[in-house]
């Protein structure tokens, strides 16, 4: 982390979770901590949940399906090396989506904690774990290269999954670096997500501590258990660190890392942490679930310094090209799952990031998504999903949906909605306005819910035909 | 209506609109994360402060910081007025 991107792990080097765990470098008191449980990783190497059950699961593709992180954290360091691929189901996903997940990604086994899933397709395996139990583990054949499926932060329909491989995933990883002290690491990611998931592959492969996060925990109460343990390396989005710096306990922490992804880190959340920790290395890092992690930025700037894109970030290569931003590197998913082997990367070998970039002298400023594709808090909305519950309305004639720049969670979703009767009366619109809201309301979550609705006359057509889109 | 007042009602229309009952009174001490309203609430009451008072005192504030309790976020578009 001292530096802006270290160099890639020579691919030799990382081969299984569970072998890194028992390599003689890990050192013995790194925990994995949750507020369910703790435990040694060194531990981990010899005992897991799944025991010598193991050894039904080699060679198979398998779905992850864990009631908690910690319990994820447990079961995939199990599977890592001995199932073929590995799926790894993300909390806020439904579970109406695991029939298509599943012949997606060719599963044969669900593996699981909790409630068994009432709608797995016929033909696949259910096989439930304990956390809470522990058992040595069979001699299974470890030393597959196990692909992992991880879900894109995607906008409607489907999810998309694109295909990583430990090398791919620990590429911006660095060796561990004696000297500096005890590493304690702690995300407010969920690690069943690509943020998050690094934060625990760094802390395995650093031989380091890791604090995980709670669903269902106050941000104040994580803070305080984050202090606790000491937690050094702490990652979140710009919209989470927003959160602890609102809380009233952003004391109980002080990290001497903190790093923020996945959302513009924009000038006023960098300085509020750096007023909250001013000897702290204070970093936003560029990372996708399907570009992995790109670069690192620590010098308390928002935005990215050009020279990146001229003389590359270490390992990856950077290029701008109708100002959006490609990124070129080994961390790159390698395509996506299910669907006939589509590839990200164009011929060239560059993935389009979609990320809208703006020169402003000697450095790149983040716009915001092509497409209008609106970041709230990390979760991303399509416009046309929301415009298309709007327009379903009969009093709707068209409707554009579009970002808002907000301080607090980086976007805000809002509506212009022209009427089917534009000789509506001022009255009847504040009626119109409630009852879209209503109608939005039922069909999508709070946060592709717009936030405000302004009756318009008309809108605006591009060339295309099309409702010309507007940028966060 | 005063500054106050307006900020108040604020709060109220949004957790009534996002069905997210505000659990304390809000006073001055009240932290704004333990209100019962979330991140999203507050990042639409600050869209539409901004629409009502013309400030969004996160944005042009010279001193960058995020308020905690309810009187920050008063004295925060009180200064940024003033």
């Amino acid at each position: 982390m001292k530096t802006p991107c270290a160099r890639d792990a020579a691919p030799a080097e990382i081969l299984s979770l569970r072998a890194i765990l028992a390599g003689a470098d890990h050192r013995s008191g790194a925990m994995l901590s949750a507020p369910c449980g703790e435990i040694a990783f060194a531990d981990l190497a010899r005992r897991g949940p799944l025991g010598d059950r193991q050894t039904r699961l080699a060679g198979r593709s398998v779905i992850l399906k864990a009631s908690s992180q910690f319990a994820a954290a447990l079961a995939l360091i199990d599977l890592d090396g001995v199932a073929e691929s590995l799926v790894l189901w993300p909390p806020d996903l439904g579970l109406e989506h695991l029939p298509a997940i599943a012949l997606a990604a060719g599963a044969t086994a669900i593996v699981f904690d909790g409630e068994p899933p009432a709608n797995a397709p016929a033909g696949v395996e259910l096989i439930a774990f304990d956390p809470r139990r522990l058992a040595p583990r069979a001699a299974a054949a470890v030393g597959r290269r196990t692909r992992w499926a991880m879900f894109t932060s995607g906008t409607s329909g489907v999810p998309k999954m694109v295909a990583h491989t430990l090398q791919s995933l620990t590429g911006a990883i660095g060796d561990n670096r004696p000297g500096e002290g005890d590493v304690v690491w702690a995300t407010f990611y969920d690690i069943r997500r690509y943020g998050g998931l690094q934060i625990l592959l760094r802390a395995i492969l650093g031989g380091a501590s890791m604090v995980l996060s709670d669903e269902g925990e106050a941000v104040g109460a994580f803070l305080e258990r984050l202090g606790r343990h000491r937690a050094s390396h702490i990652s979140g989005t710009p919209s989470h660190w927003r959160r602890a710096l609102m809380s009233g306990h952003i004391g109980r922490i002080s990290p001497r890392v903190v790093r923020l992804s996945g959302e513009i880190a924009d000038q006023a959340v960098l300085a509020a942490l750096r007023d909250a920790f001013p000897g702290a290395s204070i970093g936003h890092a560029y990372a996708s679930t399907e570009v992995g992690v790109a670069f690192e930025v620590a010098d308390g700037l928002e935005g990215f310094p050009a020279a990146l894109v001229e003389h590359g970030a270490g390992a990856v290569e950077l290029a701008v090209v109708d100002d959006t931003l490609r990124v070129r590197s080994r961390r790159i998913a390698a395509g996506y799952v299910g669907s006939g082997g589509a590839t990200l990367a164009g011929e060239d070998g560059f993935v389009d990031t979609g990320d809208l970039l703006e020169r402003r002298g000697e450095r790149y400023h983040f716009l915001g998504r092509r497409g209008g594709v609106i970041n709230v808090g990390g979760l991303k909305v399509s416009p046309e999903e929301v415009e298309a519950v709007i327009n379903r309305h009969p009093g709707v004639a068209m409707s554009r949906v579009s970002g808002r720049r907000s301080p607090i969670t980086g976007a805000i979703v809002v509506a212009e909605v022209v009427p089917a009767d534009a000789s509506s009366p001022g009255a009847d619109q504040a009626g119109l306005r409630a009852s879209i809201l209503d109608a939005c309301r039922h069909c999508l979550p709070a946060f592709k819910t717009p936030a405000a609705i302004r009756i318009v006359p008309a809108l605006e057509l591009g060339a295309n035909g099309k409702v010309a889109r507007l940028h966060a | 209506m005063s500054l106050r007042t307006t900020i108040r009602d604020e709060f109220a229309k949004t957790a009534e609109e996002q069905q997210k009952p505000i659990r304390a009174p809000l006073e001055d001490h009240t932290v704004l994360l333990e209100s019962g309203l979330d991140s999203l609430c507050f990042a639409i009451i600050v869209s539409r402060l901004e629409d009502e008072l013309g400030v969004d005192p996160f944005t042009t504030a010279e001193d960058v910081y995020f308020p905690v309790t309810f009187g920050d976020f008063v004295s925060f578009y009180e200064n940024a007025l003033r």
